[in-house]
């Protein structure tokens, strides 16, 4: 039975799925039902600085794109950080704190870009016994519109700034949430390390309009006729999230920072993909607020099984195991030639293959052999995109051979090389050029 | 108890047993039920349902405009190939056709539901009398319809959008052929054959004629006299007969008779039937008929076939409804005789029947079904006067691919003619390929010929 008990920068819970600091983790009811679920920690939703709390808009916050059947693919929110009074969070995340021991919870804060904000809260949050805090330098609506949220987390200079206040007036862990809202995610994550954090985690929701209703011509979500960008999560964005961890994961200058991955983890086998990519943990909301919280039984059981099947004993035997795979293009195997090959047995002849190819690729599939419907990749032409693998319908139908060492490649007429050959030696490389002369 | 009464009789069943077994077999999918079935669709390329189907709809693109919550676009899309696409989806044997087709099929032997889907655009176009067509500029060109079925109905909606006066001639009262007469009562409830008539003509330039007859009221001679063109579409009118003795008892009647009365009867409760039904026949309407008396109460209903289960015109899914109506399909089985007691039907004499070096034989083992109401579906044939001098193929009207006869401006289509399957859907696509090439016609004949070379 693999051990997935988690320890991310000293703070212990029982497994790696966290709750991110959004609605479900807005109170004690939520996160005492979320951890009787079986999460393993919390984020508590984002606590602001002391006095009247901010207020919600009161209609619609959430807008979402569908899959077929209604399946949620992307959710979008408006919702800012909490809008209950400072020391009723505290008080309550102190009590859930003791209640639960084992259970990691983590105090999400975002309070104005000045050190007294900083120095003035730091304290009180501490007092609670919490295991840690997050800096919410990502919300990309609403609050950023006041200076703090991603406003704060696209700029690195400021980030290093309240990190380093954090350090000095705390000795609780720091983790700085990233907003995605940004060109490159790596500058960001540096300034977080030069500032001292103990750990990023990403990505926090991408600004986004989530849809627009072409009869009243507002954006979604409508809040009596207007809408305002919000912040986009959920399925949609987990490609985007997980490039931006795999680019801190393995940039030089980050190497080692612990990642909390967060963005579109659903089911065991996302968040098995954010670990290998060189998260320490995940952080889940979308999934909860369209299932619920019984979701995390899935996660859990679905890696433990995935584990014991691959004979991984505990998290640290397969988190970043994926990262050194990860490299940029110019370093890509030019020798290596795959071909696309059609399994006749499971195709079920819908062509989509053959008009994926031939619309707006390499022309490489046939639609009729011998005046027969008949799908069929012409290697001579096969350039190996994966195209049709990815637009056929069934799972196994179109896969990518390799050709061996040796082999000839019909669509060039050259034999396949043994040897490793990239972009930086290939002799249409400028460069390359240049230094060979 | 009166309910199981022996002899044909109505009032078997209770008002809400009348109402429920009479209402629609499918009820259109809703708006969630269609995004579903729609998204199950691949859009594949050169997609197989659509070369399955006589009309040639472009199944994935109206499916896809479903999907896309483009219902009246979807209704167009079906509409441009087969203008009775509401009744084609109601009637069509999709299992055979479309569906059949469907590449789901291979991977898990679960088609998309195209019938279904086909059948929401257009139920949504047609309740909100949507319609798609102008017509072009008169023509000054007036064609009669003979017969206004779905080929007749077909045809002319097509003519009229190209802007020719259309005249259709049809011996019933109403209009619709075998949509109003000759399909089950559940798979077109609510007038449905009369709304589509109405929906079609819409288009204007269309005037019916009812009770008018081929051989009785007017002659093709007449019409050719006074028409620029002619398209043949009355179907088929005549009823095989059995040839046994007994056969002119009380009780014993033609099944599309039945089926007929039964579709015309406001008051299902009126229609009188019998305890024990012997329907004689493997097609459509012998499994219309026999689903139907056991819909209005009857006891027992037995189809007696004289051939096997794969010979059967009968489609696997019609079968399995019956079956599951509680009809007992009994195969190998001859009728003999008809055995009948003062005047009336008590049972049937049938043979065991066996093929033998390619015959089918009667083995000599023969046994008796008891019976109150014998009804007879054992096909259809031609049978038309007053055609003069045009030609015949297999006893039915010869046509060429476009429909055109042997006569000069005279078409036909449907089931009058030989081609194709008896299908509402091979009879709209004959009336819309005639439609066409009548067209072509008329613009040939106002071009006189110029040597190109």
């Amino acid at each position: 039975m693999a051990d997935i008990r988690n320890t991310f920068v000293g703070i212990k819970s029982p497994n790696p799925f966290w709750l991110a600091s959004a609605p479900p983790t807005d109170k004690a009811y939520n996160v005492e039902r979320a951890f009787k679920a079986g999460w393993g920690g919390v984020v508590w939703k984002t606590l602001g600085e002391e006095g009247p709390p901010v207020v919600n808009v009161n209609g619609p916050r959430y807008g979402a794109i569908w899959g077929a059947d209604r399946r949620l693919l992307g959710l979008n929110n408006i919702e800012l950080i909490t809008d209950r009074d400072l020391y009723t969070n505290l008080r309550e995340m102190k009590e859930v704190k003791r209640n639960w021991p084992d259970r990691a919870i983590i105090a999400s804060i975002m309070v104005p870009c000045e050190e007294q904000a900083w120095k003035a809260i730091l304290p009180l949050v501490e007092e609670t016994e919490v295991d840690g805090i997050e800096l919410n330098f990502g919300c990309p609506h609403g609050m950023s519109e006041r200076g703090m949220g991603s406003a704060v987390g696209q700029v690195p200079e400021y980030i290093e700034m309240v990190v380093r206040w954090c350090k000095q007036y705390t000795r609780m862990p720091v983790i700085t949430k990233l907003t995605p809202n940004i060109s490159d995610i790596r500058h960001p994550a540096r300034a977080a390390k030069r500032g001292g954090t103990d750990a990023v985690s990403l990505i926090n929701t991408i600004s986004s309009i989530v849809s627009v209703d072409l009869d009243t011509f507002s954006p979604n979500p409508s809040v009596g006729g207007k809408g305002s960008h919000g912040g986009y999560c959920g399925p949609a964005v987990k490609p985007i999230a997980l490039n931006m961890v795999a680019e801190i994961a393995r940039d030089p200058e980050t190497y080692g920072l612990p990642i909390s991955g967060i963005g579109g983890v659903t089911t065991w086998r996302d968040a098995a993909e954010f670990l290998v990519l060189g998260a320490g943990n995940v952080q889940v909301c979308t999934a909860a607020m369209t299932y619920g919280f019984k979701i995390v039984q899935e996660m859990i059981t679905g890696l433990s099984d995935w584990m014991d099947q691959k004979g991984h004993r505990t998290l640290d035997d397969i988190t970043g195991r994926a990262v050194s795979n990860v490299t940029d293009w110019q370093y890509l195997n030019l020798n290596y030639i795959a071909k696309a090959k059609i399994d006749q047995d499971l195709c079920i002849k819908c062509g989509r293959c053959h008009i994926a190819c031939e619309d707006t690729s390499h022309q490489a599939i046939t639609n009729v052999v011998g005046g027969i419907r008949h799908f069929e990749v012409m290697e001579e032409e096969c350039v190996g995109c994966n195209l049709c693998v990815n637009v056929c319908p069934v799972e196994n139908c179109i896969t990518m051979d390799a050709l061996p060492a040796g082999e000839l490649d019909k669509r060039t007429g050259k034999v396949v090389e043994p040897t490793y050959a990239n972009w930086t030696m290939h002799p249409n490389n400028p460069v390359a050029r240049q230094a060979a002369e | 108890m009166e309910r199981l009464g022996n002899g044909i009789e109505a009032g078997r069943l209770t008002p809400a047993e009348y109402a429920a077994n009479f209402a629609d077999l499918h009820p259109r999918l809703d708006k969630h039920e269609a995004l579903v079935a729609a998204d199950r669709c691949y859009f594949c390329y050169d997609a197989p349902c659509m070369t399955a189907c006589p009309t040639a709809i472009d199944i994935p693109l109206f499916i896809r405009q479903i999907s896309t919550g483009n219902p009246l676009g979807s209704a167009k899309t079906i509409f441009d190939q087969n203008i009775l696409g509401g009744m084609c989806a109601r009637v069509c044997p999709t299992e055979t056709l479309c569906e059949q087709a469907c590449v789901r099929n291979t991977a898990e032997d679960r088609p998309v539901e195209i019938g279904k889907l086909q059948r929401y655009s257009t139920d949504i176009a047609m309740q909100e009398n949507r319609q798609f067509y102008r017509r072009a500029a008169p023509t000054g060109k007036t064609i009669v319809v003979v017969g206004a079925g779905p080929a007749g109905l077909a045809a002319a909606h097509r003519l009229a959008l190209h802007g020719h006066a259309v005249v259709i001639l049809d011996a019933r009262e109403k209009a619709g052929g075998l949509n109003e007469y000759g399909i089950a009562t559940y798979k077109a409830v609510e007038d449905f054959a009369q709304r589509e008539v109405a929906y079609i003509t819409a288009i204007g330039g269309i005037e019916i004629r009812n009770g008018q007859m081929l051989g009785r009221d007017f002659s093709l001679s007449d019409l050719t006299a006074n028409y620029d063109a002619i398209f043949l579409g009355m179907g088929l009118t005549g009823v095989n007969g059995l040839g046994i003795e007994g056969e002119d008892l009380a009780g014993v009647e033609d099944a599309v008779d039945f089926i007929a009365a039964l579709r015309q009867a406001r008051d299902k409760s009126a229609v009188p039937i019998g305890r024990r039904v012997v329907v004689l026949g493997g097609g459509m309407t012998a499994i219309d008929a026999a689903i139907q008396a056991k819909l209005l109460g009857a006891e027992e209903v037995t189809i007696c076939y004289r051939r096997g289960k794969e010979n059967m015109n009968a489609s696997g899914y019609e079968q399995d409804l019956a079956k599951a109506n509680g009809v007992i399909i009994r195969h190998w089985l001859a009728p003999k005789s008809i055995l009948g007691q003062d005047g009336k039907v008590a049972g049937i004499e049938v043979e065991y029947t066996a093929m033998r070096d390619g015959q089918l034989i009667g083995t000599g083992e023969t046994g008796v079904l008891a019976a109150d109401q014998i009804m007879k579906a054992i096909g259809q044939s031609f049978s038309a006067s007053g055609l003069g001098a045009l030609q015949f193929s297999k006893g039915k009207i010869a046509v060429d691919t476009e429909g055109r006869t042997s006569l000069e401006r005279v078409w036909a289509g449907g089931d009058c003619t030989g081609i194709g399957e008896d299908l509402t859907v091979s009879a709209a696509a004959q009336g819309r390929d005639a439609a066409e090439s009548i067209t072509r016609a008329f613009a040939a004949a106002l071009q006189p010929a110029t040597a190109v070379a």
